[in-house]
């Protein structure tokens, strides 16, 4: 029924005629940061529309939330590629869900079991796949949210993050995420993050993305443009009084 | 310098795609290099797949002639089946297939461009690794690099034939100016719903930018004549 190619952890390419000996790939076109936070309805994932080709800002209007089901929210940074391959992946694994047409649909505890157990086997077999990935969702009044390394860590939080938010946003919302926090406080915390990763991850771009996802279901608004400040009187003349420093 | 007759054919290159009113608007430069020897200096990069869908080669030689001619084979058989010609959108996703699955062997990124009725002209752009990304216009290539500026400032939405093509082949003369793993000829290929058109301008037909000089048959003819006594 399954066809060997569309099998997550054990891949078959179509025409390749010799094994690759070693597999661990290197990422090409990647994505930076997605943070994501639970607030009083549901879940709330922020990212950048941003795919970085090494040093270049290669691709600027690249979607890294997608909706999975009716329950859950992915974000992922790391390989696009991969991503999307995940996406197909889950793509099959939903439309088996619903064929059982038995009122039952994988909520997103599930989900993030899925994907730790695709991330985990991939890497034991040293041909990962190059993403870490945010998972988020509500089902039945629970909120969830979780978190899959490339190696299959996973572990779940109240607020998440991958790359570089790890080390810049995660301090943040350490401090000032709060339980049942509205929608417009949590948006307002994650522009906090989003903007320090902006002045601060080389890789991201001006030009994110917010998608929340509560009982009702998912919405992922459309992309803008966070306003940057640049007026501190110290960034006008920065070597005044110490000419050669920077 | 050695001229390392026996590193792999690679185009280095720079190949363009952009969208235009009607369709699309297909460009590559015509440079084959091994190592530092121009092994053909008017290849065509610029590859049918099927009637209404081309796709623009570059990275390593064998490998994107090898994709190309496996999506060539598939799209035919799938055209037959299908009852109707292959729409971009699946062409685009053949070619993505390939480059995902075979990632740890292959060194190519491609740009695929077509016309089909149902999303008319569209771009579709296949890196190293195999991500897909659809795009109103696409650079790739060793010479894309100095083209990015270029494009955030010169291109717009809805161009009419002639703009799109006139912004293809000044980008790619741009483009050949600066990397030297670009050059030859600019070849163009416009796809529309009437059809395709391939066209082909050799140096004497583009623009000259700094520091290039107007060529000429010979310094004789550039010396004064001489003085007569």
């Amino acid at each position: 029924m399954d066809s060997l190619a569309s099998d997550p952890v054990n891949q078959c390419t179509a025409t390749s005629f010799e094994m690759d000996s070693q597999r661990t790939q290197y990422p090409y076109v990647t994505g930076t940061s997605v943070i994501g936070v639970k607030y009083e309805d549901g879940i709330l994932m922020a990212a950048d529309t941003g795919a970085s080709y090494g040093s270049t800002l290669r691709y600027k209007s690249v979607e890294r939330i997608k909706p999975v089901g009716k329950h859950s929210l992915l974000g992922a940074s790391g390989e696009i590629s991969d991503f999307q391959e995940i996406l197909r992946y889950l793509d099959e694994l939903i439309l088996y869900d619903n064929m059982w047409d038995d009122g039952n649909s994988l909520g997103p505890k599930e989900v993030h079991s899925y994907l730790n157990r695709v991330m985990y086997n991939r890497r034991n077999k040293f041909n990962p796949l190059w993403n870490s990935l945010v998972l988020g969702g509500v089902k039945n009044g629970k909120k969830y949210l979780g978190m899959v390394s490339m190696i299959g860590v996973h572990f779940e939080d109240n607020h998440v993050a991958t790359g570089f938010g790890n080390h810049l946003a995660r301090p943040i919302l350490r401090d000032e995420w709060r339980e049942d926090m509205t929608f417009e406080e949590a948006v307002k915390l994650l522009e906090k993050c989003m903007l320090v990763l902006l002045y601060r991850d080389r890789s991201a771009i001006n030009k994110l993305q917010i998608a929340k996802i509560t009982e009702e279901g998912v919405t992922i608004m459309p992309p803008y443009a966070l306003k940057t400040f640049w007026g501190f009187s110290a960034f006008e003349n920065p070597t005044k009084g110490a000419e050669g420093s920077w | 310098m050695d001229l390392n007759l026996t590193a792999p054919h690679s185009m280095g290159t720079t190949i363009i795609g952009v969208t235009y009113k009607d369709g699309v608007v297909l460009g590559a430069d015509s440079r084959t290099s091994t190592g530092m020897y121009v092994a053909n200096r008017a290849s065509d990069k610029i590859t049918q797949l099927t009637d209404n869908v081309y796709l623009c080669r570059s990275g390593s030689a064998a490998d994107s002639q090898v994709v190309s001619d496996y999506v060539r084979y598939y799209l035919h058989q799938h055209t037959i089946q299908l009852g109707q010609p292959a729409t971009v959108k699946v062409t685009a996703n053949l070619i993505r297939l390939l480059s995902y699955q075979n990632k740890n062997m292959l060194e190519t990124g491609l740009i695929v461009g077509g016309w089909d009725q149902y999303g008319g002209g569209q771009i579709y752009s296949v890196p190293l690794g195999g991500t897909i990304v659809e795009q109103p216009f696409a650079i790739g290539g060793s010479g894309s690099s100095y083209l990015y500026g270029f494009f955030d400032q010169a291109w717009k939405k809805d161009l009419t034939e002639e703009a799109a093509e006139d912004l293809v082949k000044k980008a790619v003369s741009l483009a050949i100016a600066r990397d030297g793993a670009s050059g030859g000829v600019v070849r163009t290929v416009i796809i529309n719903k009437d059809g395709v058109k391939r066209r082909f301008f050799p140096g004497d037909a583009l623009p000259l930018w700094h520091e290039e000089l107007e060529p000429c048959n010979s310094l004789l003819d550039l010396l004064p004549e001489p003085m007569s006594t």
